[in-house]
């Protein structure tokens, strides 16, 4: 108790210290010192990997089971060359594609109404509060089973994935959209389509976009995950089907393609969202 | 242009939030083309009864005509100027004004022409591709008012569209007001708690009382919007209702 107030005392005085001279544009004037420390730490990463599983450490974690880089660099640098690697991964896209651009559609109209219409939310509001905490990979059986086919059933579940996340966002944004632009347009003479055009549509894209993105997140832990259990390709059902025959380094290089096309559809999202919301007003503009 | 502006009468009008009402039984009419002022401490109901004239507020009883003609909803002859952040965010200023156009039914052909005449007649020529953000509160005021008035409607309601304003733009936007209107007349009814700027734009002054309470004092403006003319006796009777309304509650 007693030490506590000095340890405080002397963390803050660490603090003022190295954060003082910093205050300013420093971080802005040296981008190439701070690229090459993140460089750095990614191949600092890679290297204890390296040494941890070209030496069969085992200090409780056993990394002597694990394929070492350059293992996984060979696999990688081999299955590019193959056919299947870019069938699965054509598969994979295909099927979060569609089930989120089927998500995409349905939540945001279903957002829209459930926002702005008070009878559409008394009928439909309830089966989603009750649906919604239910994860979409727990619906897999019932996917399987009432599919006929395993590919609408995993389609399926990336669309239930990504459904809840986007109409949740766009019926938030419907419902604080403010009142004014709203009002503005009908003192014009616009009528309820027009609102819903000019007004609605556009003045929701910042909460859709935010929905969009948590969404095709979502999409991939579950297209992922389904094709492990359910799929005939894919490249979770391929990650999964290599560590069944102990080809470990390949269960890496899937790990590593689902990253990256992770990291493209969320980036992706993100631009688009970017580009169509250039009027939001920005922290880093000045208004004149 | 067809007859210059609208006559709106108000009878018996009640209005409330849903609660108790804060216009109760308010009689008034608007002569055809005049500038109405309507003023009041706060909180009198005044901007309650500019959204009902708009159509945006259904009155909890009486009735609002506008032309003899119940007014039930909104309408492009009743167009309305609010304080601020009116603009649609995602539009240029070019395109505000055209979406006011197309609303009013202009054929597509001349629409992009007359925008740009708008603009350029409320001063703000250079800046058709601006979007609402990077323009200046007086600026954006000056778009609302090319868009509320582009349309060519009938009546025009403005709620404190320069209250938001500094003293200086205020000024400069008075004399843009007047001076557009003279160039469209049509019927406004403007609310405002600035007395000097009800006396430099009205015709007439309304003075409302508290929320539920009658009009205080409806005071014709001799010579209205001549800048010469010393109105300090109508302004000292304006305080004088003001205070009195103020008083009473």
């Amino acid at each position: 108790m007693t030490t506590q107030p000095a340890v405080l005392a002397v963390e803050a005085a660490v603090a003022t210290q190295s954060v003082a001279p910093v205050v300013a544009p420093a971080p802005r004037r040296r981008p190439r010192l701070a690229w090459l420390v993140r460089i750095a730490s990614v191949v600092a990463a890679i290297g204890l990997w390296q040494v941890l599983t070209a030496n069969h450490v085992r200090l409780w974690l056993r990394f002597d089971t694990l394929p070492t880089v350059t293992e996984i660099v060979t696999a990688f640098g081999h299955r590019l060359g193959t056919q299947d690697y870019w069938l699965d991964l054509g598969q994979s896209l295909i099927r979060i594609l569609t089930g989120f651009a089927i998500a995409a559609v349905a939540g945001v109209l279903t957002g829209i109404l459930l926002g702005r219409s008070e009878s559409f939310a008394n009928v439909f509001g309830p089966l989603t509060e009750l649906t919604r905490p239910i994860p979409a990979i727990a619906i897999v059986p019932v996917a399987i089973l009432l599919f006929p086919t395993d590919e609408a059933g995993i389609v399926f579940i990336t669309f239930l994935a990504a459904y809840f996340p986007i109409m949740v966002s766009t019926r938030h944004a419907a419902r604080a959209l403010p009142t004014i632009w709203e009002d503005s347009v009908r003192t014009l003479g616009g009528s309820g389509w027009d609102v819903l055009v000019r007004v609605v549509l556009p003045g929701i894209l910042p909460g859709v976009f935010g929905g969009l993105s948590v969404g095709i997140g979502v999409a991939w832990i579950c297209v992922i995950s389904a094709e492990m259990i359910s799929g005939r390709l894919g490249v979770g059902y391929r990650t999964w089907q290599a560590y069944t025959v102990l080809a470990y380094p390949e269960v890496f290089v899937g790990i590593i393609t689902i990253g990256v096309l992770g990291f493209a559809t969320s980036a992706a999202v993100e631009l688009i969202g970017r580009r169509v919301t250039r009027w939001l007003p920005r922290g880093e503009e000045k208004t004149r | 242009m067809s007859a210059v502006g609208m006559a709106l009468e108000l009878h018996d009008l009640v209005l409330s939030y849903g609660g108790p009402p804060v216009v109760d039984g308010l009689d008034l009419s608007v002569r055809p083309g005049e500038i109405l002022v309507l003023t009041g401490p706060s909180g009198c109901g005044k901007s309650t009864v500019l959204r009902a004239l708009a159509g945006l507020l259904r009155p909890d009883s009486g009735r609002i005509e506008a032309d003899g003609e119940p007014v039930v909803t909104t309408s492009r002859d009743r167009a309305m100027v609010f304080q601020d952040n009116a603009l649609l965010p995602w539009r240029t200023v070019r395109s505000n004004v055209e979406l006011a156009l197309k609303l009013a039914g202009r054929p597509r052909a001349g629409r992009q022409d007359d925008a740009l005449r708008w603009i350029a007649d409320v001063g703000l020529t250079g800046f058709e591709d601006y979007l609402p953000k990077s323009l200046s509160g007086g600026m954006r005021q000056r778009v609302q008012l090319a868009r509320g008035l582009a349309g060519a409607p009938r009546a025009v309601m403005m709620d404190e569209p320069f209250g938001a304003l500094d003293t200086q733009t205020r000024t400069s936007m008075q004399r843009l007001l007047i001076q557009t209107w003279r160039a469209h007349p049509t019927t406004v009814v403007f609310v405002t708690h600035d007395v000097d700027e009800a006396l430099l734009i009205g015709d007439r002054i309304a003075v409302l009382g508290r929320a539920g309470q009658p009009l205080r004092a409806l005071l014709d403006v001799p010579s209205p919007r001549e800048p010469s003319v010393v109105r300090s006796a109508l302004r000292a009777e304006i305080i004088s209702a003001l205070d009195h309304s103020e008083l009473v509650s």
